[in-house]
């Protein structure tokens, strides 16, 4: 089953190493995984997507917490939740497509970001599979490149992750 | 300055003193009351060294090759349970510590090992004698830390001892540049530190203690399983006192021996591949088992699918200081997160509170008793030729029980720890995660520096001692009387056994030939060599050898070529699915 993490870890470098390490090391899968500094600039905010049994998941859960860098981790999958990810793709937008293209993309709320007389740069923000479902709208030849953050997210209403 | 002059670390908390990276380091070895660092010099690490050989609050011991430095310091954590140092420089000496602090790792033993760098300025340049140390490190240490400004240098060697001792401890490696050492900054050694990111857990959780000592007290066929995390935490009287109190059988693993007196009647083996019937079968068909700081590992319980479906009634109590431990191979119904003596003491407290007493358990003796009268460790002597675990037996009384015992990898190993009884904790010192051939000589050096007066026993191959053979010059250089029992085969022992069992009985690569002559081997090394043939000569060998209080003494005993470990639990068979040496 699909979960996602939640992570504090101390803004230290090489923290990011000992996350990813641990995963490759014990065989655990990894969808996505995204990470910047928060509000506390001692703090990093990771977000990892993986996959894997109730069990995977609570050893993925110790084994992650045991890491001497790692302040925190959360199952968010423990409880309501909001995620999001970005996306940004570039469309060959050229004739007839170039209308269609940007029907398709308000219809998804999308912004297009950059344009030229060939191409449109597209942001889209969702949930995952709303980005899949984009993708899957729009003619494949017309799709040039395609970059996804990957998903973060935070509980719902008062549950919140604090060191 | 003079190490002597500087303040006391913990003593103010205002200090302004200069120190440099350097002085720092040994400042900081002073004020964790280190005994004995065991290392290599080389470039990265020459400052530091300058400043060694100025000081004298501590002993620098100099190996042959930085593997042995850190087994060395392992073998002083195991046997003393203070945390073991090390010092190598950059590159190859880090990349040769290496095997030695995965050794550590896997069996959780609390070290520092402090290595130099290249210059921060040259880090990434490719430099002379540089490799990512933290990189390569990482998955084999508990912690480790790049030092860049040497402000951050003696708050960080506190933090690497303070995270190696506590919670589940394991090596931590300080990285330092050399320019990091050269520079200077206020010295201040903080008495203690606190660290959002790591707060183990250390006590049980008073619920779960009740609900575990009700199960425990009502069970009809209990089990107590014993493994190193007894040791580590120091809880072998604890440990002790309540198997008495309960009156069940209790079994030891590899790592858990001497946690409890193997010379008790409740002590019924070693468990696991190489474990006695009478552990093995009352481990599978228990009602209810206690696991006290082990973790169930493929060498142990051997194929868990196999240990569950055969009982899946089997209750499980785990007690375990490492969260991760618990229910990670087997699942576990009542789990204890906590000090492992502290925890024990709880239930030590509650049984003798308690209205409670232990169910009477007869008819449970009474099966563990025909199973431990098939005598699975019997073996068959002989007047010809030296049987290698008559020659244990017979180093067993010799130093009457009361050794030190290290060994290396191998079949050795396995007699070792099935024929030479250890009632006290911390006296079995081996390689039992990693499996380490090379470990047992620089063990056996760490355990005489520890403790100069008794006596040390290396029991070993012809394989693996020629690990780490050359540390026979270092045993010279501070007259460290070691008795090396090597059991010369003439074939790595345990991949023969494997091939003969499971390989067609072809021996690729593992007969070992052009062997040294090792009586000369030793001479050349300053040490006594004795070469023994006939069975009737081991005794008195053992005990001319032990009386030469002074020397190293390497004893070439040649054994039965053909000798097995038994019982055996070949790899992914269930612990009850045992070859006997009566099956073959």
């Amino acid at each position: 089953m699909r979960h996602i993490l939640s992570l504090l870890l101390e803004n230290e470098a090489g923290a990011l190493s000992r996350v990813a390490g641990l995963f490759s090391a014990r065989g655990y899968n990894i969808e996505s995984l995204t990470v910047a500094p928060t509000e506390d600039a001692t703090l990093s905010r990771m977000t990892i997507v993986t996959t894997g049994s109730d069990d995977v998941i609570e050893q993925i859960t110790k084994q992650v917490n045991k890491l001497i860098d790692v302040v925190k981790i959360v199952d968010l999958n423990e409880g309501r939740h909001v995620e999001r990810e970005l996306m940004l793709v570039k469309l060959r937008a050229v004739g007839k497509d170039r209308e269609e293209l940007k029907r398709t993309a308000d219809i998804f709320r999308g912004r297009i970001i950059d344009l030229t007389e060939k191409t449109y740069v597209i942001e889209l923000t969702g949930a995952g599979d709303k980005l899949d479902a984009f993708l899957e709208a729009i003619d494949p030849s017309l799709i040039l490149e395609a970059v996804r953050t990957g998903a973060c997210g935070l509980g719902r209403g008062e549950w919140i992750v604090k060191a | 300055m003079k190490l002597s002059d500087a303040p006391q670390a913990a003593s103010t908390d205002v200090v302004t003193t200069l120190l440099t990276g350097a002085e720092i380091v040994c400042h900081a070895m002073k004020a964790e009351g280190v005994e004995f660092v065991f290392g290599y010099p080389g470039g990265a690490v020459l400052v530091i060294y300058d400043e060694i050989h100025k000081q004298s609050h501590f002993k620098h011991i100099l190996v042959r090759h930085e593997q042995a430095a850190v087994h060395a310091a392992d073998a002083y954590a195991r046997a003393t349970g203070r945390p073991g140092v090390a010092l190598v420089t950059s590159g190859p000496g880090v990349t040769n510590a290496v095997t030695g602090i995965a050794t550590a790792y896997m069996d959780s033993i609390p070290m520092v090992i402090i290595t130099g760098q290249v210059p921060t300025y040259a880090i990434g340049q490719d430099a002379f004698q540089e490799c990512d140390t933290v990189g390569i490190t990482r998955p084999c240490v508990k912690h480790n830390f790049l030092v860049k400004d040497v402000g951050e240098l003696a708050e960080t060697i506190k933090k690497a001892f303070f995270i190696a001792t506590t919670g589940r401890p394991g090596p931590v490696v300080v990285d330092i540049p050399k320019d990091v050492s050269m520079a200077s900054a206020p010295f201040h050694y903080p008495s203690t530190v606190d660290m959002r990111s790591y707060r183990p857990t250390n006590k049980g959780h008073g619920g779960q203690i009740k609900k575990a000592m009700q199960m425990l007290l009502s069970a009809e066929r209990p089990m107590v399983y014993v493994g190193g995390g007894a040791i580590l935490g120091d809880a072998s009287e604890q440990v002790t006192t309540l198997v008495k109190m309960l009156g069940y059988p209790c079994t030891n693993t590899l790592m858990g021996l001497g946690a409890y007196p193997s010379t008790d009647r409740q002590f019924v083996g070693m468990l696991g591949m190489h474990g006695t019937v009478e552990a093995n079968m009352a481990m599978q068909n228990c009602d209810v088992l206690i696991a006290i700081g082990a973790r169930f590992d493929d060498r142990v319980i051997g194929n868990p699918t196999h240990f569950n479906a055969g009982n899946p009634t089997r209750k499980i109590i785990h007690i375990d200081i490492d969260p991760s431990s618990i229910s990670k191979r087997v699942k576990v119904d009542v789990p204890i997160v906590g000090n492992i003596k502290d925890v024990l003491d709880e239930m030590i407290a509650q049984i003798k509170s308690a209205e409670q007493k232990p169910n009477g358990i007869a008819a449970w003796w009474k099966q563990i008793e025909e199973w431990r009268a098939k005598d699975c460790l019997k073996f068959k002597q002989s007047d010809t030729i030296i049987k290698p675990q008559y020659v244990v037996q017979k180093l067993w009384e010799v130093t009457k029980g009361d050794a030190f015992v290290t060994s290396d990898v191998g079949q050795h190993q396995m007699w070792a720890a099935q024929y030479y009884g250890f009632d006290k904790p911390r006296r079995w010192i081996n390689s039992g995660g990693l499996g380490t051939m090379g470990v047992g000589l620089p063990y056996a050096m760490g355990c005489k520096f520890a403790f100069p007066d008794a006596d040390v026993a290396c029991i070993t191959g012809e394989g693996s001692i020629q690990m780490n053979i050359q540390e026979l010059s270092t045993c010279k250089q501070y007259d460290l009387p070691i008795k090396v029992i090597l059991l010369n085969n003439r074939y790595l022992g345990m991949v023969r056994q494997w091939q003969d069992f499971f390989h067609g009985n072809r021996h690729a690569e593992s007969y070992m030939d052009a062997l040294p002559d090792f009586v000369k081997l030793a001479e050349a090394y300053g040490h006594v060599g004795m070469k023994i043939e006939k069975p009737g000569d081991v005794e008195g060998a053992l005990k001319e050898a032990f009386a030469l209080k002074k020397r190293l003494v390497f004893m070439d005993f040649l054994t039965d070529q053909k000798e097995n470990v038994f019982p055996m639990v070949p790899g992914g068979k269930g612990i009850s699915e045992m070859i006997l040496a009566e099956d073959l």
